[in-house]
């Protein structure tokens, strides 16, 4: 994938290029590799699921990998999604995509990205059980800094978005709504995918998070 | 829908559970635990498969006999430490065979996502000669479930299916299948098949050696491998002589980086095919063998192919996870390719093993490029690093917090267990002695105060709900009987928290959903004999610390249970989240020293932030300076 200029931060044009040249990769038999990083609790899981249906929806092989257990438990979790059209391992070595549902979270898993790989971060900020004292502190520059470790990010206030339906548990979704304008998917393989993951009464608000999130740059 | 409804994207467990279905299992058990609870967490979807979550995996080992003997197709699964608890029937099951079809599923995890070690459960196939099964996919994990059962009425015998960590908790696509009707067979009254008096015993262990000679047979059967010969394209390396011998999760990470060279895949690990390893590996210098933890195919292959070069270990460690990262850095050493410029190589030691001079390497390193490459990384990796670490703590609103605050606060020895309340162990509270296997605390309370009569009333053990059910009840009475004195902590949240809520006899509630009789600990330490037993609400921090201050001072043996549900489980009551008030506040820093994570300090002040906090109001009594106030409505 190419580089691209962010200064202009012409997003639309953005997505454009980088979804066209997820489209190309893929087409050359390579494997798209997603890492979702967070904190135990904020949906990875159901975020790399409806990612990984409307993958397999799109027509692709997928590969999923989750956490259980102990980091749950308000710990920083990751978990990876593959698609293309043969996919062997589940975990990932280089990201092509970050989705960060926190902050920090966003740049402790910032060196995982491919060199021309694209993040999206969450502007949400967790604090963590080892912020206590005045000598560690929750970094007040994390922005900064992930701009200048690659100018393809780009940040995006989903907690606000999804305060907007009164529930912040579906910033997970309105995060992969914007998510999406970076790959080559239809839209209904994105709209059966939350249909099949979600139970029946919760996906009127899961496909209104999701549009929230995907037109968040119009 | 957007797919074929035949075609679903599970995980490992979920595969298990529905191939568990296909083969017409009709009895399934387990006792929770990280890798594999969602195996019986979905059997229960299916109706028409009695399943139950037993008290420990030793006991669901033994329902799973009985209901094998019955006549039942059935399947038992557990985290792999949970075969050393069920590892007593499992041994001599070996030797009794079974009635119908019985398959046990051992989750192993190596790195230890969330287990206290990463044994090899493997060795227990061996150790017991029992067949050996290992998925690379959750398709294969349903085909090969169905095939066990098969392998365990054709040879009776009980079948091991082995999973990790990343085969159970990873999807992939999978076509299910339909359901194969049995017929019921009936239990048939046999004593020397099943009573293992040292007579019968010693005709069963003949019978098994000769089903292992059968088995040895019959693990060559194709179906019970894949071999994958490269495309003659110019990525080939097979020129090199090199084959991979490579099973489990491995598979999948040796498929896509070493996709130049021969692979044999094995789905059955013991026993060895002898002869198929022999085929693959004619005409070959070195066969490389790709597996996680311990040597156990390597040191097979290494007796049977005594000519040829095996190397495994030199390159992979036997600790931990391999990754698409290990293959690209033995890839590299190997073929001299650069799969990572820039990354450090430092891991990778071509040591003087024997087949480093048989194979040629090519070395061939981009060395300027790489340079560059490195100092981007190095500020990436300066911007990124030294970041402020993300632990798991205890919820906002955790009931076990208080507990572990006065313990503190006592200064006693807190022989501890496993759950949710180890996370007491990290800081803040770094309040745990000790943490070794389920029930293991009160024992060694017990073996403390006996062993310095010093350490009385300076040791208690600290146990959960469902742990007690699991091994907690046999120490309790070994602490009765051997006329302890110390102090038995009992944290009853009414679930098993940490592998995601699983009813328990303590709850009253079947994992079928039925009703059960409610089973509560004290009375079980009442009918044991414990004469000092106190209940106390781990929320009322006062109540809790002058309890646990006057049974710790008794020189009798006492249990005090801490009742609190699980915060996850409760709703967050309607009182309005406390305040710390920024006046009254000392800046002491004695709140975070609690370890709620509701509690934060931003900008340097300490404040509570609502969207976490479950308005428990523990916290107001930590306070010495009276800075946090309920809010009063
Ligand atoms: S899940 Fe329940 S028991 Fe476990 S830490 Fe959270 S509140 Fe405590
Ligand atoms: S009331 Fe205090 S201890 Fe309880 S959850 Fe809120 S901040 Fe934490």
């Amino acid at each position: 994938m190419n580089k691209i200029d962010n200064n202009s931060i012409n997003y639309n044009k953005v997505f454009k290029i980088v979804s066209e040249n997820s489209e190309s990769s893929l087409k050359k038999g390579e494997i798209i590799s997603i890492l979702f990083a967070g904190v135990g609790g904020q949906g990875i899981i159901l975020g790399s699921a409806v990612l990984a249906r409307a993958a397999i929806n799109a027509g692709y092989d997928v590969k999923v990998s989750e956490v259980h257990g102990m980091s749950q438990r308000g710990g920083s979790v990751e978990g990876s999604v593959r698609f293309g059209k043969k996919v062997f391992s589940p975990t990932i070595d280089k990201a092509d995509f970050i989705v960060a549902l926190e902050k920090l979270e966003g740049l402790r898993y910032i060196n995982q990205l491919e060199k021309c790989g694209f993040i999206l971060i969450n502007s949400y900020e967790i604090y963590p059980s080892s912020v206590s004292s005045k000598d560690v502190q929750y970094p007040v520059d994390i922005e900064s800094r992930i701009k200048e470790i690659t100018g393809n990010s780009l940040f995006i206030n989903a907690v606000e978005i999804a305060k907007g339906f009164n529930q912040i548990k579906v910033s997970n979704i309105v995060m992969l709504g914007a998510f999406s304008n970076l790959l080559p998917f239809e839209d209904e393989n994105w709209m059966d995918a939350i249909k099949e993951s979600v139970p029946g009464k919760a996906i009127d608000l899961n496909i209104k998070a999701f549009l929230a999130g995907k037109n968040i740059i119009k | 829908m957007g797919i074929n409804e035949k075609i679903k994207l599970l995980t490992g467990n979920e595969a298990i559970a529905r191939g568990a279905y296909e083969a017409g299992v009709k009895f399934a058990s387990a006792y929770p635990g990280t890798p594999s609870t969602e195996i019986l967490e979905n059997i229960a979807k299916y109706r028409d498969i009695y399943c139950q979550w037993s008290v420990n995996e030793k006991v669901a080992m033994e329902a799973g006999s009985g209901a094998s003997m019955a006549g039942a197709r059935t399947l038992v699964a557990m985290k792999h430490v949970g075969l050393n608890v069920a590892a007593d029937p499992f041994m001599t099951l070996a030797y009794t065979g079974v009635g119908a079809g019985l398959v046990i599923v051992s989750a192993d995890d190596p790195h230890m996502h969330s287990s206290q070690n990463e044994q090899d459960n493997r060795f227990y196939a061996k150790f017991a000669k029992v067949p050996m099964l290992e998925p690379t996919d959750s398709q294969e994990a349903l085909d090969l479930v169905k095939a066990a059962f098969n392998i365990s009425e054709d040879f009776d015998t009980p079948v091991l299916l082995r999973t990790t960590t990343r085969i159970s908790h990873s999807r992939s696509i999978v076509k299910i299948g339909q359901k194969t009707e049995l017929p019921v067979k009936k239990y048939v009254k046999d004593s020397r098949k099943y009573v293992m008096i040292p007579s019968h015993a010693r005709i069963r262990h003949q019978a098994m050696m000769e089903r292992w000679e059968k088995l040895k047979e019959y693990c060559e059967d194709p179906g019970y491998y894949d071999i994958y010969i490269p495309p003659k394209s110019s990525k080939s390396f097979s020129a090199a002589g090199i084959g991979i011998i490579t099973s489990g999760i491995s598979y999948q990470y040796a498929r896509e980086i070493f996709d130049g060279l021969p692979i044999l895949k094995l789905k059955m690990t013991n026993p060895l095919p002898e002869n198929t390893i022999r085929e693959f590996a004619r005409n070959k210098k070195l066969i490389l063998v790709i597996e996680e933890l311990d040597p156990f195919l390597e040191e097979q292959i290494k007796l049977i192919l005594p000519g040829t070069a095996v190397a495994g270990k030199e390159y992979f460690p036997e600790y931990g996870e391999l990754s698409l990262a290990h293959m690209k850095k033995v890839h590299s050493a190997l073929f001299g390719i650069d799969f990572f410029a820039g990354q450090d190589e430092g891991n990778i030691s071509l040591n003087s093993s024997s087949f480093t001079k048989t194979v040629s390497v090519a070395g061939i390193s981009r060395k300027e490029n790489a340079a560059l490459e490195n100092l981007k990384q190095l500020s990436i990796k300066k911007l990124s690093t030294d970041l402020p670490p993300r632990p798991p703590v205890l919820c906002a609103g955790c009931s076990h917090r208080s507990v572990f605050y006065i313990l503190k606060k006592l200064k006693v020895a807190v022989m501890g267990d496993i759950g949710c309340y180890t996370l007491a162990v990290l800081p803040p509270l770094n309040y745990i002695d000790s943490t070794l296997c389920m029930g293991a605390g009160l024992g060694q309370a017990l073996g403390m105060e006996k062993a310095d009569p010093g350490l009385k009333n300076k040791v208690v053990s600290v146990i959960g709900d469902s742990t007690f059910f699991h091994s907690g009840i046999t120490p309790l009475i070994d602490n009765v009987y051997n006329n302890a004195l110390g102090l038995i902590i009992i944290l009853d949240n009414g679930t098993t928290a940490m592998t995601g809520h699983q009813v328990n006899p303590g709850v009253g509630k079947t994992l079928m959903g039925d009703d059960a009789v409610q089973i509560k600990p004290e009375a079980i330490a009442k009918a044991a004999g414990i004469k000092h037993i106190r209940v106390v609400d781990p929320y009322n921090l006062k109540k809790l610390e002058k309890i646990l201050r006057e049974e710790l001072a008794r020189n009798e043996l006492s249990l005090v249970v801490c009742r609190r549900v699980c915060a996850l489980l409760q709703k967050k009551s309607d009182a309005e989240t406390p305040t710390i008030d920024p006046l009254v506040c000392r800046q002491c820093g004695v709140c975070m020293k609690f370890g709620c994570p509701a509690i934060e300090l931003r900008d340097g002040s300490y404040v509570i932030n609502s969207s976490n906090c479950t308005n428990c109001e523990v916290c107001i009594d930590v306070c010495k300076h009276k800075a946090i106030n309920a809010v009063k409505r």
